[in-house]
């Protein structure tokens, strides 16, 4: 018998006796769908925590910056610059001869895979003006895609409108020095005043330079710029891991203005190639897991790094725990379900003891019949599970409406507690399949081996 | 080839030249506790190609047994049956269930039909099992049903036809396979003489013009000698002559 005529035979049985199939079908549904929902709420714990962790942005970014090769043993081990103090497992044994951190060594490792975005960290000294009151602070600059970081949150104002908009985000504790009310700031114009380093051409100056001894070198203008506050902000982002800055740019902005940084002055005492250095990049992985692999590439070419250890490596072993408890809390339902399915099954066996035997007789085979209580075992175990993912998503819905509302009540901002994955979705609905043919392989092989003569037997 | 003297004494008329269904020594036993119960017990028997023979005997001879075996539905416990040349003993479940439907088609007393399915599905059954294209099947179920001439009750469900029609039904299902051996189990034992009678002319119509070779158990002598080609008599599991038959 083909698939197609058993299912549809199968369909036909169902119906028959359509309260008893669908009793079965009920406790499959409500099997899976406790399945889902403690499922669903193990990924969703985890997403959350996931998305925390990511919006910290401490644990998807990798620092890089020019390696120090003069450094003995006992030298310097700080946190920045000193990469065997995050991951001492990974010896000091550079293949690659140290690299310049400059516009190329960007380009390149932005072609890393998994890198999400490589910008540099610019940071330079300034003095702010707003009206008659002037400070002098460090600025730091942020890409666009730092608006997720959870420092902004609870930004005042908005984020930059544009990736080199001239627009500054203050930190709150230096606006109060700037303005008595510091919201006030915002949508205010201040000044900006820092010193632009300006390459020097040929001909442009020194005797020495024009000889070609020295190969480099730029001279210092002071500059001003209006720059607009959008923002304000109660913590540094990142944490201030990245260093202090009470004033913050967008990148694109930073770089445009060529301000003069420390890593400059290296340049020229270490004779420097002409072209511009960084200070350091900051490179965003797309997430946290594969912050190792990257560093690890970066390293490869010669660079120095920095990263913390992947925090979300021990979060996620907690995590698989988790869903595995709940897990199999979820499927001990769908085990009762599946005795449902067997017994099913079994009563309709006794019931159509003569209608197996009369279909041997005119010709079924054994697999015919076998296949036969399978596709009704399969068709169960389908309807289960798709009424049981509509349940389980259902469910889920109610367990985050509850929640939203309580943290509501408590002042907190609602969070996504419980996510139904694509996968969840669909690996439920086989399961319930395997589990119903499994039941049904019983039941089936008693069908198949009933003897059609003693089955014909009596009225 | 040696054949059980009694069926020889009533060999018919018509000599046929191919063996359709050939016996030998077959024998069905049960154990019943310490008891063996021989529901068949050494039967040896020829039918040949396009014959109509009707097995008769009392209640509990062993004639059901006999024709479950040629059907293959039973196994021997002992002998070998041999139909169109082909020895039963030695094929798997799933070439007997081949051999069912190619080449068997079985009738019995109660219809048997499906209760859940209509006419035409009954009917179509055997085709699934089949694996005929779904686009011959409804074709070959009608020209089922008009040879039964029930082509005008197809959607109705087995219930709501009477017992005559039933068996036409059944009729039906059994030839839309198209087999060369027709099994008859007391078709006529459920319905009264006249619509006996129908299902009989109906049988003997495929056995002419269809040229099925047909097996059938009965009770009623009068329907045999009106309508078979020969009789075989079974008592206590043995083919025995007439006149022992009308004795016991
Ligand atoms: N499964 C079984 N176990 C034990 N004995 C059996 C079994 N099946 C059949 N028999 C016995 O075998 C004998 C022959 O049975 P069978 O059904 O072939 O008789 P029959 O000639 O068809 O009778 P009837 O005319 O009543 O249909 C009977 O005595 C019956 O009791
Ligand atoms: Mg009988």
């Amino acid at each position: 018998m083909k698939t197609r005529d058993a299912v549809e035979l199968a369909g036909r049985n169902l119906r028959e006796s359509v309260l008893r199939n669908s009793l079965t079908t009920t406790g499959i549904a409500v099997g899976v769908a406790s399945l889902v929902a403690m499922l669903s709420l193990g990924v969703g714990l985890q997403q959350l925590a996931n998305r925390r962790l990511t919006r910290s942005g401490l644990f998807n970014t990798v620092f890089v910056f020019r390696q120090q090769r003069d450094r003995g043993p006992g030298g310097r081990r700080g946190m920045r610059g000193d990469s065997d103090a995050a991951q001492p497992s990974s010896p000091q044994t550079p293949q690659q001869p140290p690299r310049l951190v400059d516009e190329a060594a960007r380009q390149e490792i932005a072609q890393l895979p998994g890198v999400a975005e490589v910008y540099p960290d610019i940071r330079f000294q300034g003095e702010l003006r707003a009206g008659d009151r002037a400070q002098i602070t460090t600025l730091g600059s942020l890409p666009p895609s730092a608006r997720d970081n959870d420092a902004f949150e609870t930004l005042k104002g908005s984020y930059f409108s544009a990736p080199a908009a001239g627009e500054v985000i203050l930190r709150r504790e230096f606006a109060e020095l700037l303005a008595d009310k510091p919201e006030s700031l915002i949508g205010q114009n201040v000044t900006l005043r820092y010193a632009e380093r300006e390459p020097m051409k040929p001909g442009q100056t020194t005797e020495e330079y024009d000889a070609g001894t020295v190969g480099f070198g730029f001279s210092v203008v002071p500059r001003e710029r209006t720059l607009k506050v959008v923002g304000i902000v109660d913590e540094e982002p990142f944490g201030g891991f990245r260093g202090n800055s009470d004033a913050l740019i967008p990148t694109a902005l930073a770089e445009d203005l060529h301000a003069a940084q420390p890593a400059g002055l290296r340049e020229i005492v270490g004779g420097g190639s002409g072209r511009e250095q960084y200070t350091s990049l900051v490179v965003r992985v797309s997430s946290p897991s594969g912050v190792q692999k990257v560093e690890d590439g970066i390293k490869q070419k010669g660079f120095g790094t920095f990263s913390l250890l992947d925090a979300t490596k021990s979060l996620r072993r907690f995590f698989t725990i988790l869903d595995l408890f709940l897990g199999i809390f979820g499927s001990l339902a769908l085990a009762v379900a599946s005795l449902g399915i067997v017994n099913t099954l079994v009563m309709a066996i006794l019931e159509r003891r003569r209608e197996i035997g009369i279909m041997k007789a005119i010709g079924a085979s054994d697999t015919d019949v076998r296949r036969l209580f399978f596709a009704e075992a399969g068709a169960m175990g389908f309807c289960g599970g798709a009424l049981g993912v509509a349940l389980g998503w259902m469910i889920g819905r109610i367990i985050n409406a509850g929640t939203n509302l309580y943290l509501r009540n408590h002042q907190l901002p609602s969070e996504q507690i419980w996510s139904v994955p694509w996968w969840l979705v669909g690996g439920a609905i086989v399961f319930a399949l395997v589990v119903s043919l499994v039941s049904g392989l019983y039941p089936a092989a008693r069908a198949a081996r009933l003897d059609p003569v003693q089955a014909l037997r009596y009225d | 080839m040696a054949t059980h003297p009694h069926s020889e004494q009533l060999a018919p008329v018509a000599a046929q030249n191919a063996v359709a269904v050939e016996v030998r020594d077959a024998a069905r036993h049960y154990a019943m506790g310490a008891t063996l119960v021989r529901a068949l017990d050494g039967v040896s028997l020829t039918i040949a190609a396009r014959e109509f023979v009707c097995l008769l005997g009392s209640s509990g001879s062993g004639k059901s047994t006999l024709l479950n075996i040629i059907a293959g539905l039973d196994r021997p416990t002992a002998g070998q049956v041999t139909i169109f040349g082909r020895e039963l003993a030695g094929m798997a479940s799933q070439e007997l269930a081949r051999y069912r439907r190619e080449t068997v088609g079985i009738v019995f007393q109660s219809f048997n039909l499906i209760p859940t399915m209509s006419v035409e599905e009954n009917v179509e059954l055997p085709l699934r099992f089949a694996e005929v294209e779904r686009a011959e099947r409804s074709g070959r179920t009608r020209l089922a049903l008009d040879r039964v001439r029930l082509s005008h009750r197809v959607s109705h469900r087995p219930s709501e036809l009477s017992g005559g029609e039933q068996q036409r039904v059944a009729i039906a299902r059994a030839l839309v396979n198209r087999p060369s051996l027709l099994l008859a189990d007391e078709p006529t034992g459920n319905l009264d003489s006249r619509t006996g009678e129908e299902i009989m002319n109906l049988l003997r119509e495929f056995n002419r013009e269809l040229g099925m070779t047909v097996v059938m158990v009965t009770h009623e002598r009068s329907l045999a000698d009106r309508f078979a080609d020969r009789m075989l008599f079974l008592a206590d599991g043995k083919l025995v002559p007439e006149r022992s038959e009308r004795s016991g």
